[in-house]
């Protein structure tokens, strides 16, 4: 072991108030463990907020700031601001937040910052709903996911908001896709990320057991599932116009995943085809705009 | 040096002469020319400064915590709607104890749209925290910011520097423009003993239970108590270095005044004319100054009106199924001593109407001899109402 060097201090401590099984706790684990210790955290309301621990407790070694719903961003590029007037251009300046905060209450803000290219890691730790409340439907919530607030036999009937094609219309520097289910993956795209300076967007998605409605131990499997089904595909935006397919493992149909959570329970077989539809027709764009992309390339060259 | 300027650029002057380190805003009318002004020194390399143009009052107030937080000076402006934009971060700066310092244009809220000078907007923010100031003229508004950052960075606090539409922003008047070196005297550069640092991580806003959230909304309360005196120490200091002094509570022949007309901010002018009109009359009137009005500066309101046995107070405001804001504040401060004096509020110049010495004697007339129209209506009179 010793040719690997001394073991790096884990700045997430045990202690944490997050529900078995979460996904979220593993999304921070994985991006501290690349980020390191130089690395200041903006955080708003969510499950971040209350699992981090109850004052005067935490289980986080770098600095934290704990702020509004819809202040993520804009909290985020104040201090990349204050930070840089005062020499400080090393810092990793990490806005931490959901879907809600993302999608919803704190897109404002995030357009704003990605627009003036501050110089902030924003990661979006994906659950797909409003957890932390009590699962209540985001823009983030797929077609077809029963929350508290889509109540009913068919769930949420609109689409899920494709935030990465939004940012990649900000022309951001870098923006990608990642999930725990894939983490060295996400390790890959943390470093890029880190090294890049300007906005980065990270879209983590994060499996929820108790908003899903599937078991604990299935986290994990469910997140890869994602992938494998297309539901959630792994990709990277680069300038907004370079988009590029990361490694994919083969295909499968959205039914294994659909299975397992309890959400989608009340589907029916023909919601179901028209959901498989939709993750086929995505899946397809993504590869004609990652095709485009290297074709373009190739041309030019 | 002396130059004849607006308002507005007397507030970006005191933001450079301050050396503020983040300057965050939004445009709004009448507040626009102030960070027009400070994006244009800092771009001309007059001020070291990260200049942010973000898309909203929210996230400016957002990013000037951000900012403060890793310790440097921040400052944004702004007015009426963007103020009530910024609410939530109103709260959650002053929580968070930080000493950003804040102009704000004083601009009548909709509907229906209108630019001109009101109060309600700032004073609708009275109870999340933030010392208000509202300034009497463009040498005030200079002075004022200065002092401003003095006390929050002190007390840790913000502060908010309230400037009347129009009659203030937009008016030109002669400033003396301190020396640098003067203001770097009195003003050292900020030093939190707390801040967001990696080589010292801490945690800020978690989520805490009753006891300790009781506990630290008490000592920010007990803070809170301290302003009014932390301000006027800094008004002594100022003295001592720019030979002008900025208190709390300005006070205008009251040594003797058996009439006290209260008022805040441009209206004082006129005031005071309308008090030695009075005087003329034979009546013993005084005009006070709530130059500070949060925290309510009470040692300061009760020696200005120690003779007093009437109270006149004139709100550019209204609380609605109520009376005037600063009625209120100011029955409150006199909760004790009410039994001793009458007391009248008047509603005068709510967007944008003049309050003249015209307005002022007439109703004060009618208040202390208990006849007229704005006695009889047996509730707070409004002037300028249409028939």
């Amino acid at each position: 072991m010793s040719e690997r060097g001394p073991k790096q201090r884990d700045l997430f401590t045990p202690g944490h108030y997050g529900c078995p099984g979460c996904g979220a706790t593993l999304a921070m684990r994985q991006a501290l463990s690349v980020l390191g210790e130089d690395t200041i955290i903006v955080m708003t309301a969510g499950c971040w907020s209350t699992l981090i621990g109850i004052y005067p407790y935490t289980c986080l070694t770098v600095p934290v700031i704990s702020t509004a719903f819809g202040s993520t961003a804009s909290v985020a590029a104040g201090v990349r601001s204050g930070l840089s007037i005062q020499e400080n251009n090393h810092t990793t300046v990490l806005a931490w937040t959901g879907d809600g905060g993302t999608f919803d209450i704190g897109f404002q803000p995030l357009s704003g910052a990605v627009e003036r290219n501050d110089d902030i890691l924003f990661i979006c730790y994906d659950n797909e709903a409003y957890m932390n409340t009590g699962i209540q439907r985001s823009s983030a919530t797929p077609t077809g996911a029963w929350t508290t607030t889509t109540p009913g036999s068919s769930g949420k009937s609109q689409r899920k908001k494709n935030i990465v094609e939004i940012m990649a219309a900000h022309r951001i520097p870098y923006a990608a896709t990642a999930c725990i289910g894939a983490p060295a993956d996400l390790k890959d795209k943390l470093e890029k990320a880190k090294s890049i300076r300007g906005s980065r967007f990270i879209h983590l998605f994060a499996s929820c057991p108790t908003g899903w409605r599937h078991a604990p131990e299935l986290s994990l499997e469910v997140a890869r599932q994602a992938i494998r089904s297309r539901i959630f595909p792994l990709y990277e935006v680069f300038d907004g116009d370079t988009w590029k397919l990361s490694p994919m493992p083969d295909k499968e149909d959205v039914g294994a995943y659909l299975k397992h959570q309890g959400r989608f329970k009340k589907m029916s077989i023909s919601e179901q085809e028209r959901f498989q539809q939709q993750v086929d027709d995505d899946w397809q764009r993504l590869l004609n705009k990652c095709q485009s992309t290297v074709g373009s390339q190739m041309n030019a060259a | 040096m002396k130059k004849v300027v607006m308002g507005n650029e007397a507030a970006a002057l005191a933001a450079k002469l301050a050396r503020v380190q983040v300057v965050s805003a939004y445009p709004i009318t009448p507040q626009t020319i102030i960070v027009e002004t400070l994006a244009d020194i800092i771009s001309r390399g007059e001020l070291k400064a990260k200049y942010m143009p973000v898309e909203s009052e929210h996230s400016a107030m957002s990013s000037c915590m951000g900012a403060s937080m890793v310790g440097a000076r921040a400052f944004t402006a702004t007015s009426s709607q963007g103020l009530a934009y910024m609410h939530e971060m109103l709260h959650y700066t002053a929580g968070a104890r930080v000493p950003i310092v804040m102009a704000n244009c004083n601009r009548a809220l909709t509907p229906p749209w209108n630019l001109y000078c009101d109060h309600t907007d700032s004073l609708s923010q009275r109870d999340t925290g933030w010392i208000q100031y509202y300034c009497a003229d463009v040498q005030d508004v200079l002075d004022s910011i200065l002092i401003a950052y003095a006390v929050a960075e002190r007390v840790m606090l913000p502060v908010m520097i309230n400037l009347d539409a129009f009659y203030l922003t937009h008016t030109s008047e002669l400033l003396v423009v301190p020396e640098q070196e003067v203001v770097d005297a009195f003003l050292p550069p900020y030093k939190p003993s707390n801040k967001l640092d990696v080589d010292d991580p801490r945690t800020f806003g978690n989520v805490c239970g009753a006891d300790l959230f009781t506990s630290i909304k008490y000592k920010r309360y007990c803070d809170g108590l301290l302003v009014e005196s932390l301000w006027d120490q800094a008004a002594v200091k100022f003295h001592g270095h720019f030979n002008r002094s900025r208190p709390a509570v300005e006070a205008y022949r009251t040594e003797d005044a058996d009439v006290c007309i209260i008022s805040i901010g441009t209206a004082t002018g006129a005031v005071r004319l309308a008090v030695d009109r009075l005087r003329e009359e034979g009546m013993k009137a005084g005009s006070v100054r709530l130059a500070m009005v949060k925290p309510f500066p009470v040692e300061g309101f009760d020696r200005a009106t120690a003779s007093a046995k009437h109270i006149i107070v004139i709100d550019r405001d209204v609380s609605y199924g109520a009376e005037g804001i600063i009625a209120q504040e100011v029955k409150a401060g006199l909760f004790d001593r009410h039994k001793d004096m009458t007391f009248t509020g008047f509603i005068s110049g709510v967007g944008g109407n003049d309050i003249t010495p015209e307005t002022i004697v007439p109703l004060v007339q009618q208040a202390i001899s208990g006849q007229g129209e704005a006695v009889k209506a047996g509730k707070t009179f409004w002037t300028e109402v249409l028939p």
